[in-house]
């Protein structure tokens, strides 16, 4: 291994989680550092890292961080602790177990920007997660890194757990705002509503994903040049990929970000060690459920940004899903698109009615009433939801979740159509059916 | 049916504390709810009502908006079932038509004893764990066939207590001591923070 581990270093250590182990393995050293330089130079230090966003867009934090604007106060830290894209599993751990490491990425950011308080955002169903993230607060408060007169300084931040409690689409960042004011967690529309500008109580807000934060600490203690230059010049660092579905080691790795290929992650004797059953692959996610599959061809494409983003998918959140050659292709777009319908918000008509009639469609088609038109009308209201089916997405919702719908569908059928034609031709088309929906 | 008991109106009031705008704790307020209760109820809902300054049809809105929250009686144990893409190449939906056969309810009931409630429920974050399932949002990885079998035994003997009933979410809560506390700015009106000048340069 040529790259320092950065965000999973402590995943080792059972008892990471708690102060005492935390500050014997370098913990608290970075914000100490921190507090010895200005709040700009700290985050020219984030700058020079060229830190790409964790969550999903991929987004540089330096640079969203530069978007706030000049004398509005208070402003606000929000972290994005709701982890649910299906695939998606490494926040969790980051929470789990190594809770202080987050909480210094969160109070260095504050010190660098001004924040005067930090809300962190932990989906509901994580009550371990919760737990730790609770513990590392209370211990931390009471040893004098939270709160007021941080380490005998005049900075003083406090930062306040909040508990989700069950939606996807509180992870886009405008939606956890509404959830955080108590509302439903329904997307605002950007322009104007652009978090770093107008964001929770209408004030300028950061929104940063947990895996991003947890950055932050290393960058700072060891510098941004250096973090820079681990990885390929515009995806730099290292990146957590949780590798699932059908493969003989399924896991979690921390791989040194850029360079790294997807045959290495899912078939590398260090980490997925190829696929199940000695069967050959079919298709596999590259980024959570909303990025569109790759197949055998991609296997060599390295884990870099704009790379994979011109291969026509994206890396969204570090989830990789393999299917193998036993996967029913229909059922398996059935399972993700029903996932989308069941997730919107109801806000936008199109995703709201297109993503529902989408999964009955499927539905009625694994169901064995499919219907000859079935696979046109499909793509009509992908086309509907995402005019002209292009990648990157266009939209005619507020928020990309509908967009994410198609992403299964066109994927699926540019492959494995005749799958969904033989599940056609087999139907007995013109009985008139209830749907039924539910489970496959 | 009732409304929020004199210790969890104490743990409200700590909540509410901490947001510059009260109606932030609605979330975690329908948690203390859920918890003291098992489920959300109406009752509950019109005094969290009161105690935000909102009306209860904001209360309801938000209320509803959130699986998590249940508005009607369920299972001591509720038993959800991760049907998300992972778990669903390795066979989550044939675990839980064995679960449905086992307990004898369909996905979305509650045994008549009111001991389980089954839920097919998208991705949990435990993707390399498929199939996994929660039981009161504790996680259950690689669950086969006679896991759950035992798993449901163990719950009716007794002998899963570190399990809470369902409502309980994180055993551990925040807690801040007040002399601890940075305090909460102002929405309107507030001052840039001081420590912007630290070390001689302004930011």
């Amino acid at each position: 291994m040529t790259f320092p581990l950065i965000t999973t270093s402590r995943w080792e250590i059972e008892d990471a989680h708690t102060l005492d182990r935390y500050v014997e393995t370098e913990g608290y050293k970075a914000l100490t550092k921190a507090l010895t330089l200005t709040p700009e130079e700290v985050h020219d230090e984030v700058k020079k890292a060229s830190l790409l966003g964790r969550g999903g867009a991929g987004f540089p934090a330096g640079v969203k961080w530069g978007f706030l604007p000049e004398n509005v106060w208070p402003r606000y830290l929000v972290v994005n602790g709701d982890e649910s894209e299906p695939g998606t599993y490494k926040d969790r751990i980051l929470l789990e177990r190594d809770p202080h490491q987050l909480i210094e990425g969160c109070l260095i950011t504050c010190y660098a920007l001004g924040l005067s308080q930090c809300f962190l955002y932990v989906r509901g169903e994580m009550a371990h997660g919760q737990e730790r993230i609770a513990s590392a607060l209370n211990e931390a408060y009471e040893a004098g890194y939270i709160g007021k007169n941080i380490l005998g300084t005049e900075f003083s931040v406090d930062i306040v757990l909040h508990w989700g409690a069950g939606a996807y689409i509180v992870g886009e960042e405008t939606a956890l705002i509404e959830s955080l004011e108590g509302n439903r967690g329904m997307p605002r529309l950007k322009p104007p509503f652009f978090p770093a500008s107008i964001g929770l109580y209408g004030k300028p807000t950061i929104v940063n994903n947990v895996e991003t934060l947890s950055n932050v600490p290393w960058i700072v203690l060891h510098g941004g040049e250096k973090f820079s230059k681990i990885g390929s010049e515009q995806s730099t660092g290292t990146r957590i990929f949780a590798v699932s579905g059908h493969v003989n080691n399924p896991g979690v790795f921390e791989v040194e970000f850029g360079t790294t290929t997807f045959r290495d992650l899912i078939m590398g004797e260090n980490y997925g060690q190829g696929i199940l059953n000695g069967n050959k692959i079919k298709a596999f996610i590259p980024g959570g459920a909303s990025a569109p599959w790759f197949f055998e061809e991609h296997l060599d494409v390295p884990l870099e940004k704009s790379t994979v983003d011109q291969a026509g998918s994206m890396l969204g959140s570090g989830a990789i899903v393999v299917m193998d050659e036993t996967t029913d292709i229909v059922r398996a777009c059935h399972n993700v698109v029903r996932f989308f319908s069941r997730e919107s918000c109801g806000k936008c008509a199109p995703c709201r009615e297109g993503t529902s009639w989408l999964e009955k469609i499927l539905q009625r088609i694994i169901d064995g009433n499919g219907r000859d038109d079935d696979l046109d009308l499909l793509l009509d209201v992908c086309d509907n939801i995402s005019p002209g089916i292009t990648w990157p997405p266009k939209q005619t919702t507020i928020c990309p979740l509908g967009p994410s719908a198609v992403s299964p569908i066109s994927s699926a059928i540019k492959k494995y159509k005749h799958e969904f034609e033989a599940y056609i031709s087999q139907s007995s088309q013109g009985t008139p059916v209830g749907i039924q929906g539910g489970i496959t | 049916m009732s409304r929020l008991n004199e210790e969890s109106l104490r743990i409200a009031n700590e909540i509410i504390g901490r947001y510059p705008i009260k109606k932030s704790a609605l979330i975690p307020l329908l948690h203390l709810a859920q918890e003291q209760e098992g489920w959300v109820s109406r009752e509950a809902m019109n005094h969290i009502a009161e105690i935000l300054q909102i009306t209860p049809a904001e209360v309801l809105g938000t209320c509803s908006f959130y699986e998590m929250f249940k508005r009607s009686p369920v299972g001591e144990y509720q038993l959800n079932i991760c049907h998300g893409i992972s778990c669903h190449l390795l066979g989550a939906e044939k675990l839980l038509h064995h679960a449905e056969e086992t307990l004898g309810i369909k996905e979305g009931e509650t045994t008549e004893d009111g001991k389980f409630s089954l839920e097919g429920v998208e991705c949990i974050a435990a993707c390399t764990e498929a199939p996994c399932l929660q039981v009161n949002y504790r996680y259950q990885n690689k669950v086969t066939k006679p896991h759950f079998n035992q798993l449901v035994q163990e719950i009716k003997d007794g002998n899963r207590s570190e399990i809470p009933k369902h409502g309980s979410l994180a055993k551990v809560r925040q807690s801040i001591p007040n002399e601890r506390l940075a305090g909460i700015e102002p929405v309107n009106d507030a001052q840039p923070p001081e420590w912007l000048n630290r070390n001689g340069k302004e930011s």
